[in-house]
């Protein structure tokens, strides 16, 4: 059983949770850059939340299903049309065998996450199937998906055969929070800038050089306010680093390991997802967030998809 | 090993938090040797009594970060209040260098000059001394990976001849081949993959430094002693063979 890659959109990878374990070895995470866009489409399609799906950065592949499968698409509204029938996010969809799903622009957000039923069976390496793009391992031989590539699904996917395409009639509400917050919350860095406050007066704009290691904000200046060089310290994802010019970088899945630039602040997981979907271009406005609102905020959500999974399996 | 009734210090530290759950303990003096080896030996210790939510142990020059996967434990409290618990509870006397090293000194062959190592020429001009020179001090040094990071498997190398330090070129090589040795400021260390590289490269190893489908998938841990071996373009071109025929498909 097997997903064959026609065309392979812009940016498209394997990924599951990541690769946890293995930063001292300069080895970073990797995994879904919007973690819950990715677990939400696993829970539709069927799967536990940490199998392996498809990431796709603004414009998507075309793919071809030699068998029927169920399917299901998260994050980004992405255009996805299948026999000029357009398939819907947020939903269990099934296609028949043979089916050529044919992924177009992300709208509404920069990443979408196609899970199929039983996952991706890409080896795992280093204990995870998600794609190390610094490192070339992991997930599709570790790259981005190539025309001509073949996707091994997980055997036993022998969800019960449909002859068209049926889309399930209810969907899920795909946002990560019930009161959705517009801004993206940081807890207090190990270095502070010249002016206290000069990092959330402003709303910065994503520059068209981010990617997975991180988003590179264009805005004023900002200045450290001890702008001695660092030795070498441990960073991880959501890490806000402040670079000699002033315009500061939002850490990602594909971290490095280790930075030696000011590290300004720290953005809370439960924005992840938000930081995932900013596009080029894309405005944000920082705000200051406390360890205790932090905290909560990653448990609503962890608590949200619980009941979405129970929600999801009900209409099984 | 302490030997009968010798005190040495324990190693004292700083602890902030790191985001939402990762807790940084920052060592007090220098980011030097002394301190790099206070930083591997409380890894090891920690490392030895690692609990299930530890999910990430993270050395760096002068500094280690703990992260805690919060799913991985019932407690219900602050991850990081977990973690700095765990911590103060370990009660370590904590080693510092005269501690054992957790795993043998490795050799690195390394063929200096010629194709293999393209600035080694203007490293010696730049220390005023003559291309033997530069090999004879790269190669009689003992090293210690001081850290692994930026990339899977690269060694920050601490112990570099002062004499050798050479600032990074203005404009990177877009292609340093995989295994390169270099010099980068007051740096010394090995390019894993072929990529782009600012460092002064002086020779090349035939050693496959990250490979992800090994078993063990990097030649060096932090902490390891490291000592480079001057080999000719023969024996280099027969053990990059030898490589290739181990090399996992």
């Amino acid at each position: 059983m097997s997903v064959h890659v026609v065309t392979p959109g812009l940016l498209t990878t394997v990924q599951d949770l990541g690769r946890a374990g293995h930063r001292h070895l300069g080895v970073g995470s990797a995994g879904a850059a919007d973690p819950w866009s990715h677990a939400l489409a696993n829970l539709l399609a069927g799967n536990q939340a940490h199998a392996a799906t498809l990431e796709i950065s603004l414009s998507g592949p075309t793919l071809r299903f030699d068998r029927p499968a169920r399917i299901a698409l998260c994050g980004a509204r992405i255009q996805a049309q299948l026999d000029n029938r357009d398939v819907p996010c947020d939903r269990p969809v099934q296609l028949p065998a043979g089916s050529v799903l044919r992924l177009g622009a992300c709208r509404n957000g920069a990443r979408a996450y196609l899970a199929v039923r039983g996952g991706f069976a890409v080896p795992a390496v280093m204990g995870s199937a998600s794609t190390d793009l610094r490192g070339a391992f992991g997930g599709m031989r570790g790259r981005a998906l190539a025309a001509g590539d073949v996707l091994p699904l997980a055997s036993g996917n022998t969800s019960d055969g449909v002859d068209a395409l049926r889309i399930a009639p209810w969907w899920v509400d795909p946002a990560p929070d019930d009161n959705p917050f517009p801004d993206i919350r940081l807890l207090p860095g190990d270095s502070a800038t010249r002016d206290a406050d000069a990092l959330f007066a402003r709303p910065w704009r994503v520059h068209p050089a981010s990617n997975r290691q991180g988003l590179r904000l264009q805005g004023d200046r900002l200045h450290a306010a001890d702008a001695r060089e660092r030795t070498s310290e441990p960073v991880f994802p959501g890490t806000v680093q402040l670079p000699p010019d002033g315009q500061p970088i939002v850490l990602l899945a594909d971290a490095q390991t280790h930075g030696g630039y000011p590290r300004i602040g720290h953005a809370i997981s439960a924005d992840w997802p938000k930081l995932a979907q900013l596009r080029p271009g894309d405005a944000l406005t920082f705000v200051p967030c406390t360890r205790r609102d932090a905290l909560q905020a990653a448990a609503r959500q962890r608590q949200r998809l619980a009941r979405l999974a129970l929600a999801i399996a009900a209409r099984r | 090993m302490n030997s009968g009734g010798d005190r040495v210090p324990p190693a004292a530290f700083a602890v902030e938090a790191l985001g939402e759950d990762a807790l940084l303990l920052r060592f007090d003096g220098p980011a030097d040797a002394a301190t790099n080896q206070r930083v591997h030996a409380l890894a090891r210790a920690l490392q030895a009594r690692r609990p299930p939510w530890l999910r990430e142990l993270v050395p760096a020059y002068a500094s280690l970060a703990l992260q805690v996967q919060a799913t991985a434990t019932t407690d219900d409290r602050d991850p990081l209040e977990i973690a700095r618990d765990w911590l103060r509870a370990q009660a370590l006397p904590i080693a510092t260098q005269a501690a054992p090293d957790a795993q043998p000194a490795i050799d690195i062959p390394v063929c200096y000059g010629g194709t293999h190592g393209p600035d080694l020429q203007a490293v010696a001009e730049h220390a005023g001394i003559d291309a033997g020179d530069v090999v004879r001090r790269h190669a009689g040094t003992a090293y210690r990976v001081a850290m692994l990071g930026f990339a899977p498997g690269f060694p920050y190398l601490l112990g570099l001849d002062p004499k050798l330090a050479m600032p990074r070129m203005g404009t990177p090589r877009v292609r340093v081949p995989a295994g390169s040795v270099g010099i980068g400021g007051a740096q010394t260390g090995i390019y894993p993959r072929e990529g782009p590289g600012g460092w002064r490269l002086i020779g090349r190893t035939p050693l496959v430094l990250f490979d992800a489908a090994r078993t063990v998938p990097s030649l060096l841990q932090p902490g390891q002693r490291v000592r480079f071996v001057a080999i000719n373009d023969a024996e280099f071109e027969r053990q990059v063979a030898v490589a290739r025929r181990r090399r996992v498909a």
